[in-house]
């Protein structure tokens, strides 16, 4: 690891502005970035650790929507009972996140700020039209996500926490690498209050994605079969050891049918 | 720049100037001399290297020492009690021959531990989708699994 300068500022302000003098970047859990750091892919020139800010922390229910901070690690959206009465699919999916020890360390802000190609939590916010707010401003889902690795975030801007509207109802199917728990596919099914549907698939592209196909056969029949007819082209999908586009593309259709039998 | 760390290991209040690069096994096995946590994979795979801060069970090769800062540190070596008596999972691990190699056993006995704490009547199916994070290369898991349910059954009284 290249060396680096270390801070911990205590409150947001203090965050941001140690970020846009130094030109640093935000540590949340590490799960990723030191992992990075440690290869030499990635080379701050100084971490601007959250884990003092109390603004990124805490979960909280707002009426109809579902408010997570930044800094709220998986393991602990997996156990909020907040979480679960207003979305469970949500904490099922942190569940899901790596392992045990991955859980307690990385947070949702990381994640979604991290944008892998195969992380779990985009395909959710993605899927339910979450919000992502910031230090600066309100971000939309869709215009969230970029492309692989890359947000619509500016380098001195800061997650300051997830604010999910309270769906109908959401599953989430993933299926996992074997060896990292990463998603190989995973897609997330959301009824909206309104009573349309939203389909989001990560892991089997650059970045995550709507399978509007899907979405438009589940808008007609909400079920399993429905979801599982869909035919989704492998074209601009990923291929790499672990499987190919091809055969993510058939993963589509059964993961989001895997989700409706889960809904249902 | 150095940054000053203080934090508390095994119960005992420590204190180091670190370089902020100093990943957190590094400043148990080097700084501190605790050899017991393993480092195997060092790519946050294996789960060798588990520690518990404040309770919570991490992959120290994957979190920073000044990460751990104030922060309540547990390793193997602070599980055994003064007068030499291991901690039931310990034992439990002897007795099962929850153990060949014993390089993954420092961290699946930290990785348990927190899993009993959070799941007292843990079943088979639990304790393997909890120890995800731990890989053995030589027992096949079995006389693992069998470990931490008999401790798990003292932990609990
Ligand atoms: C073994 C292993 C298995 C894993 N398996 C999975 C899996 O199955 N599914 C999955 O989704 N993920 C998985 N992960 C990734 C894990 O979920 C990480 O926790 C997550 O990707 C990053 O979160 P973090 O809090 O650790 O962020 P960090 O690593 O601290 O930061 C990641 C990036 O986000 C930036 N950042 C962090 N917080 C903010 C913020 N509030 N505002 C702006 N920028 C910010 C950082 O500057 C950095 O660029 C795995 C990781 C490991 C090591
Ligand atoms: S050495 Fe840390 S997970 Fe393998
Ligand atoms: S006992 Fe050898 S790796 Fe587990």
């Amino acid at each position: 690891m290249y060396a680096v300068e270390y801070q911990q500022p205590t409150n947001l302000a203090d965050a941001a502005s140690i970020l846009a003098s130094t030109g640093g970047r935000a540590l949340a859990g590490g799960q990723s970035l030191v992992a990075a750091m440690k290869l030499r892919l990635s080379q701050p020139g100084t971490l601007v650790d959250l884990s003092l800010i109390p603004d990124l922390k805490g979960i909280r229910r707002n009426g109809d929507r579902l408010v997570i901070g930044a800094m709220a690690k998986h393991a602990e959206v997996a156990s909020s009972d907040v979480v679960k009465a207003a979305l469970p699919a949500l904490a099922g999916l942190a569940e899901g996140i790596g392992d045990r020890q991955v859980r307690n360390m990385g947070t949702i802000g990381g994640s979604l700020a991290n944008n892998d190609p195969a992380a779990d939590w985009p395909a959710a916010v993605l899927a339910c039209n979450a919000t992502i707010r910031t230090n600066q401003r309100a971000i939309g889902a869709g215009e969230f996500f970029k492309g692989m690795f890359e947000t619509a975030l500016a380098p001195d801007e800061i997650v300051t926490a997830v604010d999910f509207p309270v769906v109908q109802r959401a599953a989430y199917a993933k299926f996992p690498n074997p060896a990292s728990r990463f998603a190989l596919v995973g897609v997330f099914v959301a009824q909206m209050g309104d009573g349309s549907v939203r389909v989001a698939v990560t892991g089997a592209a650059p970045s995550v994605f709507r399978a509007t196909a899907i979405e438009d056969a589940l808008a007609k029949s909400f079920t399993p079969v429905a979801a599982k007819g869909v035919k989704v082209g492998a074209d601009g999908l990923n291929s790499d050891l672990h499987g190919s586009a091809e055969y993510r593309a058939h993963l589509i259709s059964v993961m989001a049918s895997r989700a409706v039998v889960a809904i249902a | 720049m150095a940054v000053s760390l203080a934090m508390t290991v095994n119960g005992k209040p420590v204190n180091a100037d670190v370089d902020p690069r100093t990943l957190l096994v590094e400043f148990l096995r080097n700084n501190l001399g605790l050899t017991g946590t393993h480092v195997g994979c060092d790519t946050a795979q294996c789960g060798a290297c588990t520690v518990h801060v404040d309770g919570n069970a991490v992959k120290s090769c994957n979190v920073l020492a000044v990460q751990a800062q104030g922060a309540n540190v547990l390793t193997i070596e602070g599980l055994i009690a003064e007068d030499g008596t291991m901690h039931p999972m310990q034992a439990a691990f002897r007795d099962c021959h929850g153990l060949q190699c014993g390089f993954c056993t420092p961290g699946m006995v930290m990785s348990a531990i927190d899993l009993v704490n959070r799941h007292p009547g843990a079943d088979e199916a639990t304790i393997r989708a909890e120890l995800e994070g731990n890989l053995c290369r030589c027992t096949g898991y079995h006389n693992i699994v069998k470990a931490v349910r008999q401790a798990a059954a003292v932990m609990g009284k």
